[in-house]
């Protein structure tokens, strides 16, 4: 029984976070919409930013800086909530008509 | 002042924005219906279920042709542990007819349905066009700045339902600090099943509909966790309070992964395939985070007002959202009707809040989601209670069954809850939900 039991564990294999923000329709503008001065995250001790953002936007370097790229953005406010370096994310929406496009049925 | 482009502009085509312009152009106002994405509800998700009872008012019969995935006839609320669940099960024939009850609708078919019946009644929909600030002379608001070459829009009335972020109300000053610890965010997996597997694992048939609320199985971040049953997929994911996040480390979708492979769960949502992953912050603090809604020639309404009901049992919005969008709208026709675009002559909108169950439930529930959230009710009482009733029905023979106040007793202590904590909490309780 634990033979076969494990066999079905091991035949779900976590998802990529990649392939699952596959799934999600991005119309992406040209202007990125929010960005990041790294300059000012250095030394931030909580880096809340890395956790929380839904769409893995923001990635840690080696140096102590963030990476981010506002292409796969949900648009829904987490970062800028959770941040506690002021001026570290200029935030706005995205142009009409673009960004994240949430399907119909 | 210049003439205005039009009576009012509405700023989001959401349940909210919708509702507002419905009632305006019903009353024979022009008014504009903004969007920022491509379609109505296009930028919006939730979890899934609404509770649409208020539409029976602004669109009798509304269930005709509502964009309705499930009617929700099973309504559960589990409980989980690493590796128990109590779930307690109610299930209602009467639910999954009309008049009807609750449903899951995704938001953008939903969303969309509502706006083109403001659209039916007069209002202009116009879409991929942000708002991008306020007009003002002196005090009143008199329009908004758009994206959009030459996108200024000038109006006697501006209702702003432009979401949680609400960066109207912000600018206009109606918000004071904002504290992250107000917000949770949402996220989502979309799963899709084949219709016969999802009814014969939660046991419906035809439209019928599972609604399941967990409480735990949140990876140890302080929020909720959901299951939902659409026709041919399921909506699976969690509510995260914000800046406990990261104490855990886990991010949102580990969180969600972690739910999905628990004993309890995962016999309902393997093999299936990811369809859609999305996110939304959810405005969870109820009254005491609510702006000020009216304003010189402005209102604020929906989740831009803050008006999610996070209340454990009750977790709705959509509806809070529709009520409000429609009382804004009536406002603003008796504003407009007299001439007096003030907050004075707006007055009527927050009358109506707190003249009905908008303003209502959540004065009687002002206390519920800080309760919810707390520490206790999130790491203590879900092993406290599912402790409690494994052994309540384990059998220790030979040993004799314990009464079941001696078994609450041990569980509470081994959980270190206090009995003076409990009395708090349960009196917190009694006051919010009795």
């Amino acid at each position: 029984m634990s033979t076969s039991a494990e066999a079905a564990h091991e035949h779900w294999p976590p998802q990529s976070f990649e392939d699952l923000i596959g799934t999600t329709r991005f119309d992406v503008h040209e202007r990125a919409h929010i960005t990041v001065d790294d300059t000012v995250c250095r030394g931030c001790p909580s880096r809340e930013c890395i956790v929380a953002c839904p769409a893995k936007l923001f990635v840690p370097t080696s140096d102590g800086g963030i990476l981010f790229n506002y292409e796969q953005c949900f648009e829904c406010g987490t970062c800028y909530l959770v941040c506690n370096r002021e001026g570290a994310i200029t935030w706005s929406y995205p142009e009409g008509g673009h960004g994240v496009v949430f399907k119909r049925s | 002042m210049p003439d205005p482009d039009v009576d009012v502009v509405v700023v989001g085509a959401g349940p909210a924005g919708a509702a507002a312009a419905t009632v305006l152009a019903r009353a024979g106002h022009s008014v504009i219906l903004l969007e920022r994405g491509p379609f109505a509800g296009s930028k919006n998700m939730y979890g899934g279920v609404v509770y649409p009872r208020i539409l029976d008012q602004l669109h009798p019969q509304w269930w005709e042709d509502a964009p309705v995935q499930r009617w929700i006839t099973r309504r559960s609320t589990m409980v989980l542990t690493d590796d128990q669940a109590l779930t307690v099960d109610f299930r209602s024939e009467r639910w999954g007819r009309p008049p009807f009850n609750g449903a899951t609708a995704y938001r953008p078919d939903w969303d969309h349905w509502l706006a083109a019946k403001a659209q039916a009644d007069g209002a202009t929909l116009v879409c991929s066009t942000t708002a991008t600030g306020l007009l003002r002379e002196g005090g009143q608001v008199v329009g908004v700045t758009t994206d959009r070459p030459d996108g200024d829009l000038r109006a006697h009335v501006v209702i702003a339902c432009d979401g949680v972020n609400s960066f109207l109300a912000k600018e206009a000053g109606m918000y004071g600090e904002v504290d992250a610890a107000n917000y949770t965010v949402g996220v989502k997996e979309t799963i899709a099943l084949p219709k016969d597997v999802i009814d014969a694992r939660f046991g419906v048939r035809g439209r019928e509909g599972q609604d399941i609320e967990i409480l735990g199985g949140t990876g140890g971040v302080n929020g909720g966790a959901f299951v939902y049953t659409n026709l041919d997929t399921l909506a699976v994911g969690c509510v995260l309070k914000l800046p406990k996040l990261s104490a855990q480390a886990l991010r949102p979708e580990e969180i969600i992964d972690g739910l999905k492979r628990h004993p309890a769960i995962r016999p309902l949502v393997e093999d299936g395939e990811v369809k859609e992953y999305s996110a939304h912050v959810i405005p969870e603090a109820g009254l005491s985070m609510m702006p000020q809604m009216t304003g010189d020639g402005m209102l604020v309404a929906g989740d831009a007002a803050a008006m999610c009901l996070a209340a454990g049992i009750w977790l709705e919005g959509v509806n809070f959202a529709m009520a409000s969008g429609m009382y804004a709208g009536e406002a603003a026709v008796e504003a407009l009707a007299a001439g007096d675009a003030s907050a004075a002559g707006l007055a009527g909108y927050e009358r109506r809040l707190r003249d009905t169950f908008v303003l209502r439930d959540h004065r009687k529930l002002r206390r519920a989601p800080e309760l919810v959230l707390s520490d206790r009710v999130q790491h203590l009482y879900p092993e406290m209670i599912a402790n409690t009733v494994e052994r309540m029905f384990r059998v220790d023979n030979p040993a004799p069954k314990p009464g079941l106040r001696r078994i609450f007793s041990d569980e509470r202590r081994r959980a270190g809850v206090t009995l003076r904590d409990l009395a708090r909490d349960a009196l917190d309780g009694l006051r919010s939900f009795g």
